[in-house]
């Protein structure tokens, strides 16, 4: 056999850290700050609910799209969160996690040839998916002084020709940038005059701190144009659960459930009729884990205060992402030192595109007493970074 | 801020007032200020610690007592229930509504202590009709917590 193995997927680059993730691995007694999931089990009436449907036998598979009784819930929830409607048989598709809902939107997109926009810092599946589906991805650097929001001369600058997609990564990941209303209006406007579509990842939107979150979708003139991904990982602590969903124009889910049709048959039936119980009586759940996201938020950035190290405030998610620049390392050279001497694991920035360099990401998925424990030694460590560069604190 | 700072504090009633003022984004000073008129508005009762004695040397039994009583004239079960509540091993005194009338725990050194407590003070008050009273064998979770085992962090690492 002379040519073993596609040719694009070898070619798709590992993830830049790999060698950092695997000393991280290795540490048993590291602690680790580097988690992109919740801390908190999935609530017990949402499990219980999963258990019922086994006891009941629904180990069946699914119709493609999902149970209905999921899709209305989630048309519910989204008019009631987000003030913008679907219709459940046509416009919606439960997938396995936000994930699979990525790839198969963006290979229901694409020709040979479409460019993607990516705004990054962000998650590391948005690139080799466009590149799997045939379209070329282009990069659009955040800024931090932007807050890492998209601005709108951001966006223009970066169309061309050829852009047919834009992924809106918001609220984010690794940064905790969030865009409010304000900031989507001044983008949807660019997207409708350039007449591009919207892969909308809206996948920590319960995770939002300043103002309930806006998904772009309901913005005028952008349902049309718009594919909103969500699900229930993040905001209802459901990520082994592998459920997510996507919801836009009839046409594209059309498309998309069919690729999701062959590839995948459906998601999982048990967690699906768990998910229902989780849009029906999950709320106040949700309420208690974003409160608790938040207050650790605010110690973390007071945290930051105390001991110099700058970082921008972000009102989404569940990462800070301060700064490190002043210390003279990579992100790398830092989180590899900081996990040797100070025995703590936190994300580069450049796990997350290149223009994360000079920063870290912190996971705040942890309970406020292993912050304590974390955040004292990373103040330890900084002080004697500062004392090493010959700088006074 | 009374509702957040009580849900903290119910919790965690050793975390440190400048803290909680971070956490919850507000004013040191104002956390310290609604702290002292909860406490002197008797919202804040007292901080206690929650035990779990059997991990100890300490021998300790828990009993729950029914108790069915006459109510008086012009005060209700209040002044039964004062009766009850001196006694310092009791623990806590309800009024229920069902079947019986008063809820009481109690905390001893031995089955035979609270057996004694219950024929020679409780049962021979005047107006307790009868009384029923439950061992605890165990306690799986008080206030809230779970007392048997620690949870440990099971979360894998993965590769973004």
């Amino acid at each position: 056999m002379r040519n073993l193995l596609s040719d694009k997927v070898v070619a798709l680059k590992p993830s830049g850290i790999r060698k950092f993730f695997d000393i991280v691995s290795e540490m048993k007694d590291a602690i680790s700050l580097g988690v992109g999931e919740p801390d908190f089990d999935t609530p017990w009436h949402i499990r219980d609910e999963g258990i019922y449907s086994l006891e009941k036998g629904r180990t069946f598979y699914t119709s493609n799209s999902g149970l209905k009784d999921l899709r209305v819930e989630i048309c519910r929830y989204l008019k009631r969160k987000m003030d913008v409607e679907y219709d459940w048989k046509k416009e919606t598709i439960i997938t396995v996690g936000g994930s699979e809902a990525i790839d198969i939107g963006l290979r229901a997109l694409l020709n040979p040839g479409d460019e993607v926009l990516i705004p990054q810092p962000s998650y590391v599946s948005y690139e080799p998916c466009t590149i799997l589906a045939g379209g070329t991805p282009v990069i659009i650097e955040l800024k931090e002084e932007n807050e890492f929001r998209l601005t709108a001369e951001e966006l223009k600058a970066a169309i061309t020709d050829q852009t047919k997609v834009l992924i809106l990564p918001f609220p984010n990941n690794p940064t905790g940038a969030i865009m409010e209303r304000h900031n989507l209006e001044a983008v949807a406007e660019v997207i409708r005059e350039k007449d591009i579509f919207v892969l909308s990842d809206e996948i920590y939107s319960e995770l939002s701190y300043k103002e309930d979150h806006v998904t772009i979708a309901a913005l005028p003139g952008m349902r049309e144009r718009t594919v909103v991904i969500n699900g229930f990982s993040k905001g209802f602590a459901m990520t082994g659960w592998r459920l997510g969903y996507a919801c836009g124009p009839a046409e594209v889910i059309e498309q998309m459930t069919k690729i999701h049709q062959y590839a995948i048959m459906c998601a999982p039936t048990t967690s699906q009729y768990a998910a229902v119980e989780a849009l029906r009586n999950g709320d106040e759940d949700v309420q208690m884990m974003r409160d608790a996201y938040n207050q650790r938020r605010r110690y973390l950035l007071h945290a930051f205060r105390e001991m110099g190290l700058p970082c921008f405030e972000p009102y989404g998610a569940f990462y800070v992402f301060p700064c490190i620049r002043e210390f003279g390392m990579t992100s790398e050279e830092f989180a590899t030192r900081f996990l040797e001497e100070e025995k703590v694991a936190v994300v580069p920035g450049t796990a997350f595109g290149e223009c994360g360099e000079g920063f870290l990401r912190i996971s705040y998925a942890y309970s406020l007493e292993n912050l304590k424990v974390a955040i004292g030694r990373l103040s330890r460590f900084v002080e004697r970074l500062k004392k090493e560069n010959g700088k006074s604190i | 801020m009374r509702e957040k700072i009580l849900q903290i504090v119910e919790k965690n009633s050793r975390i440190n007032l400048s803290e909680l003022a971070v956490i919850l984004g507000v004013e040191e000073e104002d956390v310290i200020n609604e702290m002292a008129a909860m406490e002197e508005e008797g919202v804040i009762c007292g901080y206690h610690t929650l035990i779990d004695w059997e991990k100890t040397e300490i021998e300790k039994v828990s009993a729950l007592i029914e108790v069915r009583v006459t109510p008086q004239r012009g005060q209700g079960f209040d002044n039964i229930a004062e009766r009850i509540y001196k006694y310092p091993e009791v623990n806590a005194v309800y009024l229920i509504s069902g079947g019986y009338d008063l809820l009481v725990t109690l905390e001893g050194k031995s089955l035979k202590e609270i057996a004694t407590f219950v024929s020679d003070k409780l049962s021979t008050l005047e107006s307790v009709l009868s009384t029923a009273t439950h061992f605890i064998l165990k306690k799986y979770k008080d206030h809230g917590t779970v007392l048997s085992r620690k949870k440990k962090d099971e979360r894998e690492i993965y590769i973004p």
